[in-house]
């Protein structure tokens, strides 16, 4: 390349190039410069514009040198604005910088704002409350668990179609589908019936509240995470009388004196005989309406006898024990009491929604 | 299950309304989820002869069709396009109201005035179909002005949608509902007509194998001749459509009709497509494969993801080893009956519920076929469903031939149980004593065996009934049928009574107190979603995720691992709306993968719970998210410090931590650690900026947040509780000291505070009530003000007293590198 070609001083060009753009050590700077650095008003953009003068033949490895000094100057250039922005965000921060330890907390003031329970939250412990009142304990479970405590000592074996029942969320995490998003509370009955045979006396009368995961697309009535309360009873002498007697008690408790239950037939795989329990429509008294579709009873939830196979899975003598279960959906009581036309309000957490709640 | 109250008439006698059949319904756990009444309001609809059709200029989707239905010619405009000049069809005159209250008047389109309407038969709902115009000539001999309820012998029909339990198979039919229904009400159960064979083959034999006998149990086979393939007679057509389906050609339908009334899925194939007129049932091999009815090619014998699914897919095949149908889900393409069928093959069998099972979910297919094996099918059924079939196909095609040797080959049958049973047995359970004889007869009624065996009884249930167990699970099946016939509503109820008392654990009890003071102090307590996205973990960049295997949606397929995400996108909403001045608060859990986890919970999982696992860690977590327009690390630092002392943890630092914590602000963030045990009970500064201007809140505006470790609050070896011991105040009045030191800013505000609160027994209280910074004092150093109170115990303080306590309060803080301010 002869002396007269306007790349002739590339090299050096170039190198003054980076130089300068290693000496620029504020962001607002280097960015001011960019145009003159690497943008259009640039030296090597200039020169860009004169390769049309260089004879044909040399004009594409005059065009590839450039692109070569052009890459360098520009990769030094991103490398230097991402170190200063750094720098930059990392002085604001530090400008920003509050030590904690220094706030003098009788000097805070702060407006007086009335907050509010979740109406969930709320619910649950009314429902808690009213167990407790008739002798029960509360237990706590963990929401992921392995498909034995949520199927399988649950009386629903690998691949049974009961596990169909259930929308179930799986874990990645072991084995495929070992490991799920609990689907009911059921499991923390297994943990709570483990636990007492491990003390040597099976007894347990205990509610289990919760937060439970179907895979089910969210709409009006359905969330793909709910709240569920199950309720156990293990002891001597525990027949489908009492069962009814508690779902009864409790039915009257919380949703009032005019509203009663009843039970019929279900098929849960943990419980024999399993029944489905109804409640008094709360809307119409039990006279028909729309909601319970003229029959006068809503449906509430799931309860039955302990089935057999769910004693022997946690090792205790059916023939000596006998117990029950029941569960239902505390989203859905707070839905019916407050008459909650689109469940999906409940995750929105609008500021006009949660301040109804006392 | 959609049953027609006509086709339950066939088999009980019913005089029960369909209101009181709804309530014994849902009393015997069949229950109903819906009442359709059918063949009413088309009293009116007539049978019109179509005489003339036109085309109407302009209009290409409407015609101009004369018709005769006994009042001489009239005009009708008609979009329908399936019919012929001559063809018979419903007409609804003018004035007629139609289902659904579709009243008929006169219309005028492109000019023509359209006087009624030429019906379908959804229009009548009379089936589904609504492809054109119903079409009469095929089905009966039409009579021109014949009202269509005569002409089709319609009488208005009540339709029963039943939800059928997973334990009842038995009940997923005609027949079994009946069953049920007759031993409610103490009634007879009437059996249908059967066929009765034909007399042996003349041609070649029909023959059948089972090579898979653990899968099918039963396998059937018959050869039906001399068939015309043709539609059903109206009455079965009717009654398919009732019960939901859709009336194919007599054969179709009639095998439909078998399955729907007794509960035996079935195949009819064409005789002449099944090679040797053989059928046999085996494994399928890895490396073949099916193209099933649905069109869909099916790779068989491959293992499937789901936990216990060895792949085992049973097929069956013909004489030649081809490939016919996925057994027990769904027929293959080829070997189906076709309109010039005339002799057919009929297959009814028995296969291993759980086989059916894992087939159809590794598949992916669910046939009304594949749903009633899983759940399992009678044994004992297959042979009297082929006599019903050919007794059906017979209405239509009265000289068909059945040969008499209808095949039949066993593998292994499911063992019937034979379960002892004792009043006593039925009272601990049911809690009320159900004489011997009374649960004889209920139990005999659904057909179950019933033997007296000692002072108890021996019962074998109904063939029908896979799913009654053996041993002591078997007597718990037992006892509910009896329960369930003597009606759960019968049963008494009693609140039982325990010594132990009710009431909540001491965590249980902080929680609720939590939740009440955070909501006192102002938040507005949110749900936010468990889980979250990949991208909000991006936001973060905090580590190990938990996966969800089959999220519904990619934006919820990953379990949260903080609360801020989500709090600071639901005020981020609120801001939005307009309604951001607010505080947010959420107690609930966060997820630590296993790998990363401190403390992973090892449980045990898979088939028979023979792993060990290691599931994440749950750690709940306070979160409070302080929104309003006033708020910042200060306000978050007031609020927790009041959290502290209403929850009684007596005595916490707030320090600058090492890292900051994720979602905090960098340089406004102090941890909180409990002074004597030293352990951090939680975070406590700003949502950090980069996350907010990611969430695209308002830029500038700071926000205050507050992030408690529950299981460390709770724990009172981390989180120290102040002494239970009630101090009396003392009678004699205190001194109150204002003491400023300049202390370099690596000394903490608030280890002063406590070497003064140390310094002397007379200090009563210390609190920090200014911090001033100015050039007056340096560079690297502030002023920190505190007021200490001084209380003596037993006499009142003397000036030399004071003095003296204040020098030890001046040594103490200069022990820590603080000194006094020059006045």
């Amino acid at each position: 390349m002869s002396d007269s070609s306007p790349l002739a001083n590339l090299d050096s060009q170039r190198d003054e190039l980076i130089r300068q753009i290693n000496e620029i050590s504020d962001f607002a700077v280097l960015r001011e410069q960019e145009p003159l650095l690497v943008g259009k008003r640039s030296l090597l953009t200039t020169l860009q514009r004169t390769l049309g003068q260089i004879a044909e033949n040399e004009r594409k490895e005059a065009g590839a040198l450039l692109q070569g000094a052009r890459r360098l100057v520009e990769d030094r250039f991103n490398e230097r604005f991402a170190e200063l922005e750094m720098v930059e965000r990392a002085a604001k921060l530090e400008a920003d910088r509050l030590d904690l330890g220094d706030v003098v907390v009788s000097a805070v003031r702060v407006p007086v704002t009335v907050g509010h329970p979740n109406l969930v939250a709320s619910t649950q412990r009314e429902l808690e409350d009213v167990f407790v009142g008739m002798g029960f304990s509360v237990a706590d479970g963990p929401e992921v668990e392995s498909d034995w405590y949520n199927f399988e000592a649950l009386n629903i074996p690998p691949a049974h179609p009961a596990r169909g029942m259930w929308d179930t969320f799986y874990v990645d995490l072991g084995e495929p589908e070992t490991v799920v998003l609990r689907t009911h509370t059921s499991p923390t009955q297994i943990h709570l019936m483990e636990a007492a045979v491990k003390l040597g006396d099976p007894r347990v009368h205990a509610v289990m509240p919760g937060r439970c995961f179907r895979r089910d697309t969210p709409d009006a009535r359905h969330l793909a995470a709910f709240h569920q309360i199950e309720g156990l009873v293990v002891d001597r002498g525990i027949t489908f009388a009492d069962l009814a007697g508690v779902i009864e008690t409790f039915t009257r408790a919380y949703f009032g004196p005019t509203i009663s239950s009843r039970l019929r037939p279900a098929f849960f795989p943990f419980t024999e005989p399993s029944a489905e329990f109804e409640i008094t429509c709360t809307i119409c008294q039990g006279d028909g309406c729309r909601t319970c579709s003229q029959t006068g009873w809503i449906e509430l939830g799931g309860c039955g006898m302990l089935d057999p196979a769910v004693l022997e899975a946690v090792g205790i003598d059916g023939s000596e024990w006998s117990g029950f279960a029941f569960g239902f959906g505390i989203d859905r009581c707070a839905q019916m009491r407050h008459q909650i036309a689109d469940m999906r309000a409940l995750i929105e957490n609008d500021a006009r929604f949660l301040r109804q709640f006392s | 299950m959609k049953i027609p109250l006509s086709w339950l008439r066939d088999f009980i006698d019913i005089s029960e309304s369909p209101e009181q059949l709804r309530e014994v319904f849902d009393d015997l756990g069949l229950v109903v989820e819906g009442v359709e009444y059918t063949g009413q309001d088309i009293d009116a609809v007539l049978v019109a002869k179509v005489l003339e059709i036109h085309p109407i200029e302009g209009a290409d989707r409407i015609r101009r069709v004369v018709i005769e239905a006994g009042e001489g010619p009239l005009e009708i405009v008609c979009g329908a396009m399936n019919f012929v000049e001559g063809n018979h069809v419903p007409f609804a005159p003018v004035g007629a109201v139609l289902p659904g209250d579709f009243a008929i008047a006169k219309r005028v389109m492109k000019g023509i005035t359209s006087n009624g309407m030429l019906c379908s038969a959804r229009e009548l709902r009379l089936n589904e179909d609504h492809g054109g115009l119903y079409v009469l000539d095929e089905l009966i001999t039409p009579v021109i002005g014949q009202p269509l309820v005569e002409a089709l012998g319609i009488t208005p029909d009540v339709i029963f949608d039943i939800s059928v339990e997973g334990n009842r198979p038995d009940a997923w039919s005609v027949e079994g509902v009946a069953r049920d229904l007759a031993a409610r009400l103490g009634r007879p159960i009437k059996s249908p007509v059967l066929a009765t064979t034909n007399g042996p083959s003349t041609g070649e034999v029909a023959r059948a194998s089972i090579t898979a006998p653990n899968e099918c149990g039963r396998l059937t086979v018959s050869i039906i001749e001399n068939i015309v393939v043709k539609p059903s007679p109206t009455w079965i057509q009717q009654r398919l459509s009732g019960a939901g389906m859709r009336p194919i050609s007599n054969v179709v339908d009639a095998s439909n009709y078998v399955m729907l009334e007794l509960g035996q899925p079935n195949h009819p194939y064409d005789a002449s497509k099944v090679a040797g007129k053989t059928l046999g049932v085996r494994h399928a091999v890895p490396g073949e494969s099916i193209k099933t009815l649905d069109g869909v090619v099916r790779e068989l014998a491959r293992p499937g993801r789901g936990l216990g699914d060895s792949g085992v897919d049973v097929v069956i095949v013909d004489g030649d080893d081809t490939i016919l149908g996925l057994a027990g889900v769904m027929g293959g393409d080829d070997s189906g009956v076709s309109d010039s069928t005339t002799e057919v093959l009929f297959e009814a069998a028995f296969f291993d519920p759980m086989t059916i099972a894992r087939s159809s979910k590794r598949h992916g297919l669910r046939s009304e076929a594949s749903a009633r094996f899983e759940r399992g099918v009678d044994p004992e059924l297959a042979l009297r469903a082929t006599a019903r079939f050919v007794e059906i196909l017979k209405q239509s095609c009265p000289e068909i031939i059945w040969r008499s040797e209808p095949i039949d080959v066993r593998g292994q049958l499911p063992r019937v149980p034979e379960i002892s049973l004792s009043a006593f047995d039925i009272e601990r359970s049911l809690g009320v004593s159900i004489p011997l004889d009374e649960a004889t007869r209920l139990l005999t009624a659904i057909q179950f065996s019933v033997k007296l065996d000692g002072e108890g009884l021996l019962v074998s249930p109904a063939t029908a009934r896979l799913d009654v167990r053996e041993g002591a699970a078997g007597r718990a099946d037992v006892i509910e049928e009896i329960a369930r016939l003597y009606s759960y509503q019968r049963l008494p109820r009693r609140v039982p009574t325990w010594a132990e008392p009710g009431g909540l654990s001491k965590t249980q009890r902080l929680r609720r107190q939590l939740r009440d003071v955070v909501v006192d102090f102002g938040a507005a307590e949110a749900w936010t979603p468990t889980l979250g996205s990949d991208a909000d973990f991006e936001l973060l960049d905090s580590g190990e995720r938990v996966r969800i295997t089959n999220p519904l949606a990619s934006e919820e397929s990953v379990l949260r691992n903080t609360l801020v995400t989500g709090l600071a996108r639901a005020w981020a909403r609120n801001v939005e709306r307009g309604t951001g001045d607010l505080i947010l608060s959420e107690l609930g859990n966060v997820f630590i993968h296993p790998k990363v986890a401190k403390a992973p919970r090892a449980t045990k999982g898979g088939v028979a719970g023979s792993v060990t696992l290691e599931l994440p860690e749950e750690r709940e977590r306070l979160a409070v998210l302080l929104g309003r327009e006033e708020d910042d690390a200060r306000t978050a630092v007031a609020f927790a410090v009041g959290i502290f002392n209403r929850l009684g943890v007596a005595n916490v630092v707030l320090r600058t931590p090492e890292q900051t914590p994720n979602g905090f602000h960098p340089t406004r963030v102090a941890e909180a650690i409990d002074r004597q045990s030293g352990s951090v009970l939680g975070f406590v500064g700003e949502v950090s900026p980069m996350l907010l201007a990611a969430l695209e809140a308002p830029e500038g505006r700071r926000v205050g947040y507050v992030d408690l470790d529950f299981e460390a609050l709770a724990d009172e070896s981390r989180a120290t509780r102040q002494a239970t011991e009630a101090k009396i105040p003392s009678k004699f009045p205190s001194a109150l000291l204002d003491l400023a030191f300049v202390a370099p800013d690596s000394v903490h505000a608030d280890d002063i505070r406590s070497a003064l609160q140390l310094a002397s027994d007379e200090v009563e209280a210390v609190s920090l009530f200014d911090v001033y910074r100015g050039t007056s004092l340096g560079e690297g150093v502030r002023s920190l003000a505190y007021s200490v109170r001084l209380t003596p115990r037993d006499s009142t303080f003397s000036d030399t007293q004071i003095a003296k306590i204040r020098e030890l309060l001046v040594d103490s803080a200069r022990h820590l590198g603080a000194e006094l301010r020059a006045q």
